[in-house]
């Protein structure tokens, strides 16, 4: 039993921590550390450095081009990135859709969007959520249905995130409505320019566009462009989330917003002394952090152990978004009474208008907002306990 | 024991709730916040028609001489239509300092505008620094002849754009945190050297930055004892919180509403999630959270009038700790449940979150309040 880093995980560490540090640009991070609003070049900005840099597919196999880094070493380089401000790499084509396009895709497909993904040429979106059908995903109805060498695609997807930038989308279809439903699903991916789709955005509470609901209106798409089988995509979606592992817990990302509330609380006053030396709010960042830091241990023991990764990934999930909205609501009682002032047109990066309170006060609330998000997407929290009692139990 | 309202409460409460069931619905209110003002000129003269305005005064300045539970009963309808005109600002805070603090001449002058609709106001108490103590006041009052000047800023002022005139707490004497020395003052919001900078608040209402340079006043301005302000002020804030509470407990019965018909009708494997477990358990901790707070809101309603401080002060911090604690719960479950649709800002389940959010960061917070009522045994 040894919990430290070896000496070359060390080294690995130091050396992401120098090429953050001197490539990811000041504009850039400065948007993510003050929770302004990101736009599409923001992220392929970073997204072509880490490219240049060989480093924006730590997940993918060499020989499509990427890092192929161990778990370890994966965590490592999202936790670096994550505490230094740098904007999350856009999961949907390097880490969804890429790996399933290289493990059941054909040739065609391998060699003609790989290389698009991984120079962040084409944006790619989630096209798996629809109104009737969220945690319930296979009940899901877009209807695709093969005419010579197209596939004809009525429907609508929603809740699909940064849409409005999407290039390519990846779908969960209905091919066949005659058997099981997990087995109608058929994945295919659907060029966003194609006629007959119409993106509309969807605000969220804190006011702002990053979802958005798409309609399919007899979209006509090429036969070529369904991934593996027909029949099979639920067990392809199914394969694509035992992978996504290391990046739910955000780890680094909360390590950062932990640094930046004690920061607050060091600035902000409580009967004229600073807030972080007051008993009962520093309780409170302790029992966060307390929870931080198991988790941090519970990531590396998912990441260490030797067999596939499985239903614990759940925790990963409930406690990684139990940190973070904890985070965002301590932040916003840190502030006290300029958690109010509510101010959209001050998250924009260039905008330099008369402040209302302090800088870090400006965004807390509308991120406590947004961050209810966490608990809700990507498999709601009920749905992973819901996994945990009958997978890992067997309740 | 008497829980139970009387007729002309009952009536008032009806009468409140069919108008704002009719005409303050979700996309009405959407357009009110919409607008340039914030808040409707129109909803506001229904509400001094309906006599809203004046249940806190006395009828010898023009109000109908209600109780403190007509306020809560006024502050619980407002609250489930998620109403944003100025009522907390002009009729609960500004109003009752006024009351509390004013002379009979100030009273009759102001009190009757404010019932007739014509005259809104904003307390002006918070400071950049002071977060929500009340004897944290670095704005001074100095003399200046027969009146004083005023320098200072005062944060997070609600509604204090559309305010006409402002019930200001200033230093007279002392230190920034000293009890003794501070003195509430009226100044019309039109004086010389009163910057306002407007915005809105992420529940839907509005707020100002309010900053005093050199703004003379007469000494008719003065409102009450100079030096000796904090206790009514402190007064009067329990009684602000106490609606505060009343009108939390009207959103959460609309959010606990809300989120149990979407149980009832939100299907997925084929069943209605209301008939998840897991979910039901926590709907009924939302209930409980209501009925918890409800209990705690009536109680503070009573003793808010108690001339006993500390019984006043304990038991109006013991509801803003239940509400700031429920408001929060019921808040986070109810966007939970929704799914997807919790998070859209075309659904009023978020809308009723956020004010619930920011009661708690109004006048105090659970901590806050937890510090004062360990302090008042
Ligand atoms: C900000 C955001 C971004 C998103 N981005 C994408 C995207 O890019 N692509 C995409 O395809 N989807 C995306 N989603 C959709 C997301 O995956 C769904 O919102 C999620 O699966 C929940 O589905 P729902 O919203 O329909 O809620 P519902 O499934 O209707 O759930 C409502 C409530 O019921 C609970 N519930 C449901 N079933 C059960 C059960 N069996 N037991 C106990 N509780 C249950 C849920 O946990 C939830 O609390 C996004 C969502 C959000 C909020
Ligand atoms: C100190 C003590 C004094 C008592 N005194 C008396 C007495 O004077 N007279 C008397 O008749 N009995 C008495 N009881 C018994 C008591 O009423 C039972 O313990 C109680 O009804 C629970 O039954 P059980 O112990 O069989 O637990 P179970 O019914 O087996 O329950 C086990 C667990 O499962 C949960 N559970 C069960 N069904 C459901 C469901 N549908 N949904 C969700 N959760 C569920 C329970 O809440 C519990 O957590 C006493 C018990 C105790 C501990």
């Amino acid at each position: 039993m040894d919990l430290n880093y070896t000496k070359e995980e060390q080294a690995f560490r130091d050396e992401v921590r120098k090429f953050v540090h001197e490539n990811l640009p000041k504009d850039i991070a400065d948007k993510v550390l003050h929770h302004k609003r990101l736009v599409k070049d923001d992220w392929v900005r970073w997204q072509k450095i880490l490219h240049k840099k060989g480093w924006v597919a730590p997940n993918w196999p060499k020989e499509y081009g990427g890092c192929a880094w161990t778990p370890i070493q994966q965590n490592i380089f999202e936790e670096e990135c994550g505490y230094a401000g740098a904007p999350r790499v856009m999961p949907f084509g390097l880490v969804m859709v890429a790996p399933v396009i290289q493990h059941f895709g054909s040739k065609w497909q391998k060699e003609y969007y790989l290389p698009r993904i991984l120079s962040s040429e084409d944006w790619w979106a989630q096209g798996y959520s629809e109104p009737g059908s969220g945690s319930d995903l296979a009940s899901l109805k877009t209807k695709a249905v093969r005419q010579g060498d197209h596939y004809i695609v009525d429907g609508q997807k929603t809740w699909t995130t940064l849409g409005q930038y999407a290039d390519m989308i990846f779908c969960l279809v209905r091919t066949d409505s005659t058997v099981k439903k997990q087995e109608g699903i058929s994945f295919l991916l659907i060029d966003m320019k194609s006629p007959g789709i119409t993106v509309r955005p969807i605000i969220t509470l804190d006011e702002e566009h990053e979802v958005n609901e798409v309609f399919f209106d007899n979209v006509k798409v090429p036969a070529e462009n369904l991934v593996g089988e027909e029949g099979k995509g639920w067990t392809y979606a199914k394969f694509l989330l035992g992978h996504e592992r290391t990046g739910i817990a955000r780890v680094g990302e909360s390590k950062r917003e932990l640094e930046q509330l004690k920061a607050i609380a060091s600035k902000e006053l409580r009967n004229g002394k600073p807030l972080i030396e007051d008993p009962r709010f520093r309780d409170r960042i302790t029992a966060v952090e307390v929870e931080l830091m198991a988790l941090e241990i519970t990531l590396l023991r998912v990441l260490s152990s030797r067999t596939k990764p499985g239903p614990e990934a759940s925790i990963l999930k409930i406690k990684g978004t139990d940190v973070q909205q904890a985070l965002t609501e301590l932040t916003m009682e840190a502030v006290g009474p300029y958690a109010l002032p509510f101010r959209p047109e001050a998250r924009a990066g260039d905008w330099h208008g008369e402040s209302v309170g302090p800088e870090y006060a400006a965004s807390a609330a509308a991120v406590y907002f947004n961050y209810r998000k966490t608990s809700i997407y990507g498999g709601s929290n009920e749905i992973q306990r819901n996994i945990i009692s009958q997978m890992v139990l067997g309740l | 024991m008497d829980f139970i309202f009387s007729d002309e409460q009952q009536q008032l409460r009806d009468s409140l709730q069919k108008f704002i069931g009719k005409e303050y619905g979700f996309e009405a209110r959407k357009a009110i916040i919409a607008s340039e003002q914030g808040f409707s000129d129109k909803v506001w003269a229904q509400f001094a028609e309906m006599g809203i305005l004046g249940v806190a005064f006395d009828e010898a300045h023009g109000g109908f001489g209600g109780s403190s539970v007509d306020t809560m009963l006024v502050m619980t309808e407002l609250g489930r239509g998620i109403v944003v005109e100025p009522y907390f600002s002009t009729v609960v805070l500004g109003g009752s300092l006024i009351d509390l603090a004013g002379s009979e001449a100030q009273k009759q002058a102001v009190l009757s505008e404010v019932v007739e609709g014509k005259l809104l106001l904003a307390a002006a108490l918070g400071e950049p620094n002071s977060r929500y103590e009340l004897n944290c006041v670095q704005t001074t009052a100095k003399r200046d002849g027969a009146g004083y000047v005023l320098n200072g800023h005062k944060a997070v002022v609600l509604h204090g754009e559309s305010a006409d005139k402002l019930v200001v707490s200033a230093r007279t004497a002392g230190a920034a945190r000293e009890a003794k020395g501070i003195s509430l003052f009226l100044v019309d919001k039109a004086s010389a050297g009163v910057a306002v900078q407007g915005y809105r608040t992420i529940d839907g209402m509005r707020a100002a930055e309010i900053k005093f340079s050199n703004v003379k006043v007469g000494a008719d301005a003065a409102l009450g004892e100079i030096d000796n302000a904090l206790p009514v002020l402190e007064r009067g804030a329990d009684f602000a919180v106490s609606a505060l509470c009343a009108e939390a407990v009207g959103a959460m019965e609309a959010l606990n509403a809300a989120t149990y018909e979407y149980l009832k009708t939100r299907q997925q494997f084929g069943r209605p999630i209301g008939s998840f477990q897991a979910l039901q358990h926590r709907a009924v901790d939302m209930m409980i959270h209501c009925e918890q707070s409800r209990s705690l809101a009536l109680l503070a309603s009573i003793k808010v009038q108690s001339e006993d401080p500390n019984e006043r002060k304990r038991t109006v911090s013991a509801a803003k700790i239940q509400i700031g604690r429920s408001g929060r719960a019921i808040g986070e479950e109810a966007i939970q449940l929704h799914g997807g649709m919790g998070v859209s800002n075309e659904l009023a389940a978020g809308h009723y979150a956020k004010r619930l959010a920011m009661i708690n960061a109004t006048l105090g917070d659970v901590e806050h309040h937890s510090e004062r009522f360990a302090s008042a045994a």
